[in-house]
């Protein structure tokens, strides 16, 4: 080991700048430590330390102190102690050496706390002559000491001399260790708090500090927030301090002053005893914010997977439902062609479970080819969505053939290749029924086509036959109007000559005849006359009848049509002793029809009064309906009149109610059906109104403009 | 051109009808009555005779052989020579169409069957009182008229 004393190098000149900023530093500063510290880091920044430390001699406990160091470990500082009674350290011989010494070999079993064991020792102190109050170690410059070492040792020495008291000395030991514990305690990542059971803070780490302590120059926010979390943190442990002997466990919500977001912290606390400061309570929060939010998260994946099972689990079982309600079998098939889901219709058909009798067995097992063939052309097209068959299947039970419409559709996976076939497969029993019945319905319905073709044909028949016979029945008529025409020429022929010798006799052109002889001329005359009237009638029927009425319309007024009448009747009149009298009565307009025949029908109306009235009077009245256009000619009589059976009868042809031989009244019987037959060609009616005994009334009822026929 | 006797005592009638009673008939009660009467059964006759007579009136029964009342009456209006003489037309059929078609022959009246001497006399002397019609006179301007049917 050598010791001597290190001769000061002449090496560069330390910036005199660096220097001037170390010592003002030195006079602001009123810390020991920190001025050491200072000096380290300054000796490194400017000089070729590789290591150095700052060692200080406490005259209280006897101890050389370890207050700064640079390059040192921490198990170094903990293993280094050094009293001041070793005198035979180097170190403690240096410290009362008059210069720095360089010790070239520390011997290992001597602790230093330089890692090197080659260093200089610069004694602190104010002036040479006092021993020195402590140590400037520094390595790595080799064995000159440097000039700006050999500075600061004795400018850090006279500060050291300057701020070092007992006292002091006794807080810098106690600082070392203190700041051991710190560097421990703001190493660990978790807030640490010293508290008093109130909650009061007395040590933090940096990352409590974060929390719970806000800077001078923090926002608002953040002392709010630090306040808060004291509170926060205090009613934690209070609630739990009382009788709190070992560790404690609990939840704390704190803010995060920076972000203001909530963290959630584990506080672990336990109360530490200190003989001589009172009870305190040590606190580590460990943040579980991110903990507990991965829980919920956890906690609520788990809670949406359990929905969602759920809900896959409901809609799976919907799906069974709706599946198997369907009544049509539903078979999913995999590309190797396998069952892998069918509904129960379809178990029906290709699953066997309760089933043991062979030919059942057989005949799933025949459906199940037939399916499986259907499939496999399914596959074989794998081009097409959608596949359209028709299988012969038969129920396994009955044996019954089951014809069925199959219908297949593929589903292909994202990367498009085919997953599964579904097939659904329709009974085509009821649909061939139907096409069955339809058949039968169409042969039905081209029978009754048919039929009714043959009945139309049969009708068709039947009406050229009907019109056939109506075209004979018209000739027929015709002809028998042409027969009653020429007949009644013919008969006229005859009686115009018999009419005439009558007459001739009568009128003595072939001399004198004989009273008897006349009267018999005067019956021949009167028969024949007769005759001849009826002869006359039944034409005028027959021609009413053919159509052959010819009408020739004119006009003329209902007045002159009566005094005409009145005019022609006249010896009738005068010869029944009847008052006869015509009114017309309001407003009647003239009449536009065929004159003669209206007067024909007044004329017969007229002379059937005359005819059937022994006593009393007749009257015609003339009238007019304005509503119905009509002109009403009424002709009453107070004669024996027509009792109701009989009324409808006088209008028949050939009809006198006193149908007896010896006739008083004459005429033909023919009159008012001819009346009658007229009115309705002239588009009119006649109507009786009669009591026995005491009368009748012919009412002819005529539009006042005939229609043309 | 012939003309007539300018004056008769007793005028001619022509009695045209094939029924030989009624035309015999009618010839005794008109010569009874104060006329001259020839005879002719069809219408050729009638024409014929017409011609050759001259008669002052022509009864003209419309139905008869060989040629009818019409055809004779047509031709006897369509003559100079006979057109001014009047013609009665006698029919049996009381048919509207047969007066018509008699009227449209030219006949000057027109009576129906069965008719009675008496009325036929009168027919016959109502023409002849007319103012006898000049040569030129147009027959068939003359005025026709329906008499009355007996009933």
């Amino acid at each position: 080991m050598t010791r001597a004393a290190a001769p000061v190098g002449t090496g560069p000149a330390i910036d005199s700048e660096a220097k001037l900023e170390f010592v003002e530093f030195l006079l602001t500063s009123i810390n020991a430590q920190e001025s050491s510290r200072r000096a380290v880091d300054w000796l490194i920044a400017h000089t070729a330390a590789t290591e150095a430390a700052v060692l200080v001699a406490d005259g209280q406990s006897n101890q050389v102190l370890l207050v700064a160091e640079h390059g040192i470990s921490a198990g170094a500082i903990i293993d280094f102690s050094l009293g001041r009674d070793a005198t035979a350290h180097p170190l403690i011989e240096a410290l009362s050496s008059p210069a720095p010494v360089y010790i070239e070999d520390l011997p290992i079993h001597q602790h230093g706390p330089l890692a090197s064991r080659a260093f200089h020792a610069i004694p602190l102190r104010s002036d040479a002559k006092e021993p020195g109050q402590g140590l400037l170690l520094v390595a790595g410059a080799g064995p000159t000491l440097d000039p700006g070492a050999a500075w600061m040792g004795r400018t850090l020495g006279k500060q050291i001399s300057r701020l070092l008291g007992r006292q002091l000395l006794a807080e810098t030991r106690f600082g070392q260790e203190r700041m051991l514990l710190y560097s421990i305690i703001n190493a660990v990542t978790d807030p640490i708090l010293l508290t008093d059971t109130e909650g009061k803070l007395i040590i933090a780490n940096s990352h409590a500090e974060k929390l719970f302590a806000a800077p001078e120059e923090a926002s608002e926010g953040w002392r709010r927030a630090a306040g808060l979390n004291n509170m926060l943190f205090s009613a934690a442990l209070s609630t739990s301090a009382v009788g709190m002997t070992e560790l404690a466990r609990r939840e704390l919500l704190l803010v995060d002053p920076l972000e203001g977001s909530d963290l959630l912290f584990e506080l672990l606390s336990s109360r530490a005893k200190d003989e001589r400061q009172g009870t305190y309570v040590v606190s580590i929060l460990r943040n579980v914010t991110d903990l507990a939010r991965a829980k919920e998260e956890i906690e609520e994946s788990y809670r949406t997977l359990r929905v969602a099972q759920a809900e896959v689990r409901d809609e799976r079982h919907r799906l069974d439902l709706i599946i198997d309600s369907v009544a049509d079998p539903i078979l999913v098939t995999d590309q190797e062609g396998d069952i892998v889901l069918m509904n129960t219709p379809a178990e029906r058909l290709f699953n066997t479970p309760g089933i043991d009798d062979e030919t059942a067995l057989r005949r799933v097992r025949a459906n199940g080819a037939n399916l499986t063939s259907f499939v496999s052309n399914v596959l074989t097209r794998s081009g097409e969505q959608r596949y359209r068959g028709e299988i012969q299947l038969g129920d396994p039970v009955t044996g019954r053939p089951l014809p069925v419409e199959a219908l297949a559709g593929t589903i292909l996976s994202e990367q498009g290749e085919l997953m599964w076939v579904v097939t659904i497969l329709h009974d085509l029993t009821e649909a061939i029924e139907k096409a069955r019945l339809y058949e039968q319905l169409k042969q039905a319905s081209v029978e009754l086509e048919r039929k009714v073709t043959e009945a139309t044909a049969e009708l068709a028949e039947q009406n050229e036959l009907l019109r056939r016979q109506h075209i004979a029945l018209e000739q027929a008529s015709a002809l028998k109007s042409q027969f009653l025409a020429n007949m009644s020429h013919e008969f006229r022929t005859p009686l115009n000559a018999i009419l005439g010798y009558t007459h001739m006799l009568l009128n003595n052109v072939t001399g004198q005849v004989s009273d008897p002889q006349r009267k018999s001329l005067s019956r021949i005359d009167s028969n024949a006359r007769h005759l001849l009237a009826l002869i006359n009638d039944i034409l005028d029927i027959t021609r009413i009848e053919a159509g052959r009425m010819p009408l020739n319309a004119t006009t003329f007024g209902v007045g002159e049509l009566f005094e005409e009448v009145q005019a022609e009747l006249e010896p009738i009149i005068k010869r029944s002793n009847l008052a006869v009298t015509t009114k017309v009565r309001g407003s009647v307009p003239k009449l536009r029809t065929d004159r003669q025949k209206v007067k024909q029908i007044v004329l017969n109306l007229l002379s059937n009064a005359l005819k059937f009235t022994p006593a009393g009077s007749v009257t015609m009245t003339a009238s007019y309906d304005t509503r119905l256009k009509q002109v009403g000619i009424a002709v009453r009589d107070t004669g024996v009149g027509i009792s109701p059976d009989d009324q409808a009868k006088v209008f028949e042809d050939f009809r006198q109610l006193d149908a007896s031989p010896a006739r008083g009244y004459g005429g033909t019987g023919l009159g008012l059906s001819i009346c009658r037959r007229l009115s309705h060609i002239l588009g009119g009616t006649i109507d009786l109104e009669s009591t026995a005994g005491t009368g009748s009334t012919f009412t002819l009822r005529l539009p006042a403009k005939a229609k043309r026929r | 051109m012939s003309v007539g006797p300018a004056k008769r005592e007793r005028p001619l009638v022509l009695v045209v009808e094939d029924y030989q009673d009624a035309r015999e008939m009618y010839a005794a009660y008109l010569q009874f009555s104060g006329f001259d009467v020839a005879e002719a059964s069809n219408g050729i006759e009638a024409v014929e005779k017409t011609t050759e007579l001259q008669p002052d009136i022509v009864l003209m029964d419309l139905a008869l052989p060989r040629m009818d009342g019409w055809e004779a009456t047509r031709r006897l209006k369509g003559d100079s020579r006979t057109r001014h003489i009047p013609i009665v037309a006698l029919t049996g059929h009381a048919l509207a169409g047969h007066a018509d078609g008699a009227r449209e022959a030219g006949c000057d009246s027109f009576v129906t069957k069965p008719c009675l001497p008496d009325a036929l006399v009168a027919e016959i002397r109502r023409l002849l009182d007319r103012p006898a019609p000049n040569e030129d006179n147009d027959a068939s301007s003359a005025h026709p008229r329906a008499t009355k049917r007996q009933n």
